[in-house]
This record gives C-alpha cells, sequence and structure tokens, in this order.
C-alpha cells in the first residue's frame, strides 16, 4: 500500500506541465530560490509555491536552508527507482543504443 | 554561485540504526548496494575515512568530522585516483538521518566551494544509484542494479 500511494503521488506530481518545467530548470541549474524560480514563469508566487509544494511531497525536489533563503534542488532518486523499476532490467542496452543515435543525428541537424 | 552541490533525498522504511550501520561499519552489507566499494573507518569525528574499490585502489579520501550516530555523518572527502578530480581537492558530504513516520528520510549533499565542480558531477550520478540500491536493499532485500552501468557490458 505504502508503495501505491508513493507512486501515485510521483505521476500526479509529474502529471502537470509547470511543474515539469520547474523540474527542468532546477536540472539546468540547481540551487534556486522562489524568487529566480518565479522569473521563469507566467504565475504567481503562490501558484509556483503550491508546485513546489507538490513537487516536494513527492520527494522530486528537495529543498535547503542557507542563511535566510531556501534553495530547491531536483531531487532525481524517485525517478531513478522509476527507471530501474521497468527499463534497467530488461532493454537498457537497446535503449542506450536508440538514445546515442538520437543524439547523434539530432546534432548532425543543429 | 561559487559552489556546486546537489542535495538529494530518499525515505527508507527501516530503523535509523539499520540505516546508519549500512551507511557506516558494516561494510559486507554496503557493497552490495555501492557496486563493490566499500568504506573504511572508525566512523568517530576526527577518524580517517577512505572508500576502497573491489581492486584495492583508493578512491576517495578523508576524514570524518563529525558523528552522531544515528543521525548525521559528515565527511571531509578527497578523490584519490583520477587526477583532475583528485586537483579540485576537499569536498564535504553530509547524510543526515531523521526518522519520519515508519520511515528513515536520508538527506545527502555533497559540496565543494567551487563552480562546476567535476568531482560533484562525478558523484551526482552515482548516488541515486546507490540510494536505490540501498533502499530496496534494506525494504525487500536485494540490490535493482547489481552493477553500475550494466549496459556496458553488453554494448
Amino acid at each position: 500500500m505504502a508503495e501505491r500511494r508513493d507512486t501515485d503521488i510521483l505521476f500526479k506530481a509529474l502529471a502537470d506541465p509547470s511543474r515539469r518545467k520547474l523540474l527542468d530548470l532546477l536540472h539546468a541549474h540547481d540551487g534556486r530560490t522562489l524568487n529566480e524560480l518565479c522569473e521563469h514563469l507566467e504565475m504567481t508566487r503562490q501558484g509556483v509555491t503550491q508546485h513546489l509544494d507538490v513537487l516536494e511531497s513527492a520527494n522530486l525536489i528537495a529543498t535547503a536552508r542557507r542563511g535566510r533563503e531556501k534553495l530547491h534542488f531536483l531531487n532525481p532518486v524517485p525517478l531513478q527507482e522509476i527507471y530501474e523499476r521497468w527499463i534497467a532490467k530488461f532493454e537498457k542496452p537497446r535503449l542506450k543504443a536508440l538514445s546515442h543515435l538520437k543524439k547523434r543525428m539530432e546534432k548532425s541537424d543543429g | 554561485m561559487d559552489r556546486s552541490t546537489f542535495l538529494y533525498v530518499t525515505y527508507i522504511r527501516t530503523t535509523a540504526e539499520k540505516l546508519w550501520s549500512a551507511l557506516t561499519e558494516d561494510t559486507e552489507f554496503m557493497k552490495q548496494y555501492w557496486f563493490g566499494v566499500h568504506c573504511e573507518s572508525e566512523w568517530t569525528a576526527g577518524a580517517a575515512w577512505k572508500m576502497v574499490h573491489p581492486d584495492g585502489r583508493i578512491l576517495d579520501a578523508g576524514e570524518i568530522v563529525e558523528a552522531e550516530a544515528p543521525k548525521r555523518l559528515v565527511i571531509r572527502w578527497r578523490h584519490q585516483d583520477k587526477p583532475e578530480l583528485k586537483a579540485e581537492g576537499e569536498s564535504l558530504c553530509t547524510m543526515e538521518l531523521e526518522e519520519v513516520g515508519g520511515a528513515v528520510k536520508l538527506t545527502i549533499t555533497h559540496t565543494m566551494e567551487r563552480e562546476g565542480s567535476k568531482l560533484i558531477g562525478a558523484v551526482s550520478g552515482g548516488w541515486p544509484k546507490i540510494m536505490s540500491n540501498l533502499k530496496s536493499m534494506l525494504e525487500g532485500g536485494a540490490a535493482v542494479l547489481p552493477e553500475p552501468y550494466p549496459a556496458k557490458a553488453h554494448a
């Protein structure tokens, strides 16, 4: 039961474009404050705070205080678990080859 | 930012004592979730600390800065094996264990006082795999990934 609840919360947290954008922003540059994140989203400060709360309860982000600032970090551990659960076991060599191919093709396009 | 940091969190359904033991003196258990690697130390403040590869190479070395079992462990951590990583100097790895409901929240923070640290880049890819293995072993009994990069064996 506990596992199912964790997984439900995780996928619900990911099922929103603004929250995925927040994860992308942290992936590009970790350790940002709420103000820094707000600059990139067309949304009220309160809206961003709510999305961050959802992400934190799914354990997709972690926060740390530095002085008066609260810094947000992307936490990849739950995604690693999803990855290992459904991907790593079976198709890893082929998927890796495909992803290399995609990267190379896209690079030569640009 | 003038520093490189990552901050990873996992919740493991175990006790703080068991998790502390898995992170410190239980080297046989450590080898199972840490891809054969283990750490050696007396695990008290001021004690020397090193991380040893299965082939005997010392990968990282340093000292224990703080050890408050089963709550908080701080390691001064310097890479030893690759010259470009060793040149970056010391980093600080903090592990915090906090009982939350029936689980323990494990927070690992690894910081180096320089921007774009290669060491932090290198360890940040490894920690989620280690934490995920640790979680599944403490909760269920088997490591999910027996080796860190299984695809390489077949490529």
